[in-house]
């Protein structure tokens, strides 16, 4: 079959790999119908994630149809059914899959001991995200295995088209998560760092959960537009004003009540001085990060209030601002997205017309134009807002 | 030798007990075994793998045995690895299932068979020894052990740093669905 493969820092190539096949019980066979690649994956593009081996395949956000079943998933999963799946791979069995954290499951990650070094304790496996989230190929491809099945897969009718569903598998949930962290109450303020596709959808449930307004703060003019026309977000271009006065102007000097951070780890910085210290460092691997945003999340976040990070990080940054965390009795909440956790509620917002997920697309492509798919991704060129590729096309 | 680590299982002790009483599913999940046959109503036989292909034999008895909290085993007189190893089950606080303590003891005799110690545990005994309660904990709660592309054989020591590329292997490499007895694959 044909899939997206890593094959080192910014090198993507379409390329003839086995199919999978079966080989656990739970286990189910998904023929890709489609596909997006996300801002985590840039992460690994840019090799800012360890553990990525040349020649792993791509991606994590995926749906298609059932073409095979395990014998352990074949009471709640048939050949033919049409389904998303969630990035996160989870048991559902163990403590943090029954609590709902599917993305600490502690029985999906095979790599566990790796990612116990990394991180302390263990995460789930992820699908085509590096070998610290257990080295499972990815959906930027034909077929994909997809381990407990039974638990891992969203059944959808044909009702709804692929666009509408597919971002089910991750950015949704996630931007959801992101603002449900945040607490919301009748009068708050939200501001999302990244107007990124995770960003936007970080905006629209804010605003579906309660809050009065939303702030959008990045760089691209076409992001901000997106989410001014589309989520009725104010706008700050971090370029051009101080983003710390701007959003005492715009919340009458309070701060916004909740931070979101949808940037992650490659945040860009303004100011060339501060952007060259993180780049050398991260460069050198003594930071793993370049936590611009987060920086400022924290600083501009109202006393009291809740920052809430859903942008990707992997390891350690530099010049945290714990005083200001600390001394202003600011909430942090972070995470994986917990997936499964979010799937059928939102499918159910999609189906009642109150989510339209679908706006974020720019770009159509087939599987085979994935490599250039990637650069534009990257450099924010030719308006690209989120890419969806279809295999065999 | 001496390696110890802890897990816990969600769910109940009795259920936990019986399912590490069960010695012949021993090498299921432990890393270093080849199979353990039960001989007698305390006693096995345990084949465990040694250096460059061969295997290392002994004959154990169970010292203790109480159901539910706990499971001692050594070797018997005239195994050239002397070994005992002792599991212990306790509730986890506030309904969070078993806590699963395990210690396994190996005396290398010195000489040739020093270094078959060293093979069947590696560089980092407690590490194994995590991984083989990570198994057990699958195989309970999920009824399978995990296995991707870069680790077909799940949890393993040895696979973290010899990890295949995340994409599909051809056929004839990779191990069928009976969990954790497929052939071993190493790149
Ligand atoms: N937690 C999760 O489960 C989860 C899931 C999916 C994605 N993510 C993460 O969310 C983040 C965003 O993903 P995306 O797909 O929207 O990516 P994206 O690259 O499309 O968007 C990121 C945006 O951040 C903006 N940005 C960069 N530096 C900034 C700064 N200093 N201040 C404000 N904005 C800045 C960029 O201009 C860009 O528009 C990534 O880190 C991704 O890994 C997390
Ligand atoms: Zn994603
Ligand atoms: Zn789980």
């Amino acid at each position: 079959m044909r899939a997206a493969c890593w094959m080192g820092s910014t090198s993507v190539e379409v390329r003839d790999v086995p199919e999978p096949r079966i080989l656990n019980p739970r286990d189910a066979i998904v023929r890709i119908t489609s596909t997006a690649i996300c801002g985590s994956d840039l992460h690994l593009y840019d090799g800012y994630m360890p553990t990525m081996e040349k020649g792993d395949i791509l991606g994590h956000e995926f749906m298609g149809e059932v073409v095979e079943v395990g014998p352990g998933a074949a009471s709640t999963i048939s050949v033919g059914d049409r389904v998303v799946v969630p990035f996160t791979i989870s048991c559902g069995a163990c403590l943090a899959c029954t609590r709902g954290l599917y993305s600490l499951c502690e029985n999906s990650n095979p790599n566990a001991a790796m990612a116990e070094k990394a991180f302390g304790f263990p995460t789930a496996g992820i699908f085509g995200y590096s070998h610290l989230t257990g080295g499972y190929a990815g959906g930027q491809a034909e077929y994909a295995r997809v381990p407990f099945a039974d638990v891992g897969l969203l059944k959808v009718g044909p009702d709804l088209s692929d666009e509408q569903v597919l971002f089910l598998s991750d950015i949704l949930p996630t931007g959801y998560m992101g603002a449900e962290m945040c607490d919301i109450e009748p009068g708050d303020i939200v501001a999302v760092w990244g107007a990124g596709p995770v960003g936007q959808f970080a905006m629209a449930s804010a605003l579906l959960l309660g809050a009065e307004r939303v702030i959008a703060i990045d760089r691209f003019d076409y992001r901000l537009e997106m989410a001014a026309v589309r989520t009725g977000a104010e706008v700050i271009d971090y370029e051009h004003v101080d983003v710390n006065e701007a959003l005492k102007e715009l919340t009458g000097g309070r701060g916004p009540d909740a931070c979101i951070d949808a940037v992650g780890m490659e945040a860009h910085h303004g100011t060339g001085a501060i952007q060259a210290y993180d780049r050398v460092k991260q460069a050198a691997r003594l930071e793993t990060e370049r936590p611009h945003a987060l920086r400022q999340a924290i600083t501009c976040c109202r006393n009291g209030g809740v920052v809430s990070i859903i942008g990707v990080y992997g390891g350690f940054a530099d010049k945290f601002p714990i005083g200001s965390l600390m001394n202003r009795s600011l909430t942090i909440r972070a995470g994986q997205c917990h997936v499964q956790r979010y799937m059928r509620p939102l499918l159910e917002h999609i189906e009642a017309g109150r989510l339209d997920p679908t706006f974020v697309i720019t770009h159509r492509l087939g599987l085979e134009e994935a490599p250039g798919a990637y650069e534009t991704f990257k450099h924010k060129q030719d308006g690209c807002m989120k890419v969806v590729l279809t295999p065999g096309a | 030798m001496r390696a110890r680590s802890a897990i816990t299982v969600n769910d109940r002790p009795d259920a936990v007990y019986s399912a590490w009483r069960d010695f012949e599913c021993l090498p299921r999940f432990m890393d270093h075994l080849e199979s353990v046959s039960v001989t007698g109503h305390r006693r096995s036989h345990w084949v465990a793998h040694g250096p460059v292909g061969t295997t290392v034999e002994w004959d154990a008895e169970i010292t203790e045995d109480v159901p539910g909290e706990r499971i001692s085993w050594r070797s018997l007189e005239g195994a050239s690895v002397e070994n005992a190893g002792w599991v212990h089950f306790r509730p986890a606080p506030g309904d969070q299932g078993t806590e699963v303590h395990l210690e396994l003891e190996y005396s290398p005799p010195g000489g040739a068979l020093g270094s078959v110690v060293a093979k069947l545990f590696g560089e980092e005994p407690n590490q194994q020894v995590s991984d083989d309660l990570r198994r057990f904990k699958q195989i309970l709660e999920t009824g399978e052990i995990a296995r991707s592309d870069g680790s077909p054989l799940g949890s393993r020591n040895r696979n973290q740093v010899h990890q295949h590329d995340a994409h599909p292997s051809p056929d004839d490499d990779q191990p069928r669905t009976t969990a954790g007895s497929g052939p071993e694959v190493r790149s």
